[in-house]
């Protein structure tokens, strides 16, 4: 019973301190806003600080109040909180698929290299360099290739082309996470599994899949996180309608007359952030069992 | 006749050095160990008394010479589970409870969760630990942790065990208690062990044999014979008793360079080797 009480005091707490870090942060915006030069802080000719106008820094009580603004002037349009909502809904889904296929890819990526040395040697370079090249360059790569693929009436969509867009930014945490992992396991215990006269797959399931949850969490959360920016940035270089990503840059031009606007769809992006990783959390709870090397 | 529970013959183990220099591990080892026997192996680092107990486990391979447990190959031996083994570090898996860990041999052997209730119950009693079946092994000490491990390794009533420096970790204490549980385990059970560890009073307490060995080559000098004499048990009594120190003060002096070897050499003082 006491013990129930502490631990949700704790967590009261956790939440207390989170909200006291966003509130820092608001504080600092509003403090610089109104304490800060208009035209900014200059160094040597070179801004170091941005201005404080309204037009480059807007109240972040404007900023909330946006939500709640008509999209456009004509009469019965949606509000820009529910604009944003829908397009945090669309995109977080095109993550979830991304994550989904990077999670997958990863996993048989590792399992390959887990099991064949040479397999390692051949594809981990490849695995790392294949991050290095700019997501910018191959969205419309994947667009095109993806435009020719028919199966029967299914018809490749442009929503398909950001979810693998995704996925391959997702894949690589999960990819280099799970081999660490499965390789995690101890000496004894390998000799082991050995002694049991255990065949690998009998031993992959029994000894390196449950060894390689703690390895794998931090991975998998990454993924989510990786995901996220990669549909957004790839939204944008696709030109993909429905989405955060697009939105950020069509509200980026109506910053002229609204200022604050902008940032709508920029929170949007956040909180589909905050809830894939919070996702991945909750894999995290399920696996608890498994991590108790971590606090052993 | 039934066949002997290792048998052991003209065994070498060469491991390929940096430089092309090769390391002896085992130089020609020949050991019998007959059904039920406890026999230890001792020696300073590097004698080849693990290796030689992971080639008895088929965890190695010979590189020269032969060697039969139960009288099959140790290929054989391994695959149909003759034998359990313990290690220096219990090696226990930290997201099974202790039941699930003691069970897991049998779970990877595919019996079915039933038939391993009641005889994980019946190991957890036997090595004193029915109240913990539940609990993970981070909660346990080392002592009971290892308690766990020779528990597992007796989970299929293995006729032989082999144990890698099980006490090895743990303290004088507990070790002292560990050593009465095991001879009282081997009692209940009748299974033959092979037992390497680096102390000498450890040896002795526990075996009938304890075979001292030398390193650069690995090789047997000799094998000493333990006996509690009167009583015939292995008790605290047999601790304080004349023979127990006479065969320690045996092996040591063995240990520690005192006969002429075959070749009329004086084996060097092996470091290394706990005294106490």
């Amino acid at each position: 019973m006491t013990q129930g009480i502490t631990k949700l005091l704790r967590l009261l707490g956790r939440v207390l301190l989170g909200a006291l870090g966003v509130l820092v942060l608001v504080g600092a915006w509003e403090a610089y806003k109104a304490l800060g030069p208009d035209n900014g802080v200059v160094v040597g000719g070179n801004t170091i600080l941005p201005r404080t106008t309204d037009l480059a820094m807007p109240h972040v009580w404007d900023m909330l109040t946006t939500f709640s603004d008509p999209v456009n002037s004509f009469s019965g349009s949606d509000t820009v909180g529910s604009v944003v909502w829908s397009a945090c809904l669309f995109t977080l889904k095109l993550a979830a698929i991304g994550w989904g296929i990077g999670v997958a890819v990863g996993l048989v990526l590792a399992l390959l290299m887990a099991r064949f040395r040479l397999a390692e040697t051949a594809m981990l370079p490849w695995i790392v360099l294949s991050q290095t090249v700019p997501l910018i360059a191959i969205a419309p790569l994947v667009r095109r290739w993806g435009s020719q693929i028919h199966l029967g009436g299914w018809v490749w969509s442009s929503e398909n082309s950001v979810s693998v867009i995704a996925a391959y930014l997702a894949f690589f945490p999960v990819a280099v996470g799970a081999l660490r992992g499965l390789r995690s396991p101890d000496a004894t215990h390998l000799d082991l599994m050995h002694a049991y006269g255990v065949g690998w797959w009998r031993s992959l399931v029994k000894l390196r899949l449950p060894a390689s949850v703690p390895y794998l969490l931090p991975a998998l959360r990454l993924a989510a996180a990786s995901s996220v920016i990669g549909t957004v940035v790839a939204e944008v270089s696709i030109g993909l309608r429905g989405g955060v990503g697009r939105l950020v840059i069509e509200y980026a031009q109506s910053a002229g007359g609204d200022p604050a606007k902008p940032w709508a769809p920029i929170f949007g992006a956040v909180a589909v952030g905050l809830v894939a990783a919070g996702a991945v959390g909750l894999i995290g709870l399920l696996c608890r069992p498994y991590r108790r090397g971590e606090t052993a | 006749m039934r066949a002997n529970a290792v048998e052991v013959t003209g065994v070498s183990r060469v491991f390929p050095g940096r430089k092309g220099r090769e390391v002896v591990a085992l130089d020609d080892v020949h050991l019998t160990v007959s059904e039920g026997e406890f026999v230890s192996l001792i020696g300073p680092s590097g004698c080849g008394k693990s290796t030689l107990l992971r080639i008895i486990a088929d965890l190695d391979v010979p590189t020269a010479g032969s060697l039969s447990v139960f009288g099959k190959s140790a290929h054989q031996a391994r695959l149909d589970q003759d034998y359990g083994i313990a290690f220096q570090q219990a090696g226990l898996l930290p997201w099974r409870t202790v039941s699930d860990n003691v069970g897991l041999p049998l779970e990877v052997h595919g019996q079915s969760r039933g038939s391993r209730r009641s005889r994980v119950a019946e190991l957890l009693e036997l090595v004193g630990l029915a109240d913990f079946a539940r609990s993970y092994p981070d909660e346990l000490s080392g002592g009971m942790q290892q308690r766990v491990a020779i528990a597992r390794a007796l989970a299929e009533s293995p006729r032989l065990l082999l144990m890698d420096e099980p006490f090895g970790a743990l303290d004088e204490i507990t070790r002292e208690r560990m050593q009465g549980e095991l001879v009282r385990i081997c009692a209940e059970t009748g299974a033959a062990v092979v037992f390497v560890t680096h102390s000498i009073p450890e040896a002795v307490f526990l075996s009938d044999r304890v075979v001292v060995m030398t390193p650069r080559p690995g090789r047997i000098i000799d094998v000493v014979d333990s006996d509690p004499g009167g009583s015939g048990r292995r008790d605290d009594e047999f601790r304080d008793a004349a023979g127990f120190f006479h065969t320690v003060a045996r092996v040591r002096e063995l240990l520690h360079g005192g006969p002429a070897t075959t070749t009329g050499q004086a084996v060097p003082a092996a470091r290394g080797v706990e005294t106490r």
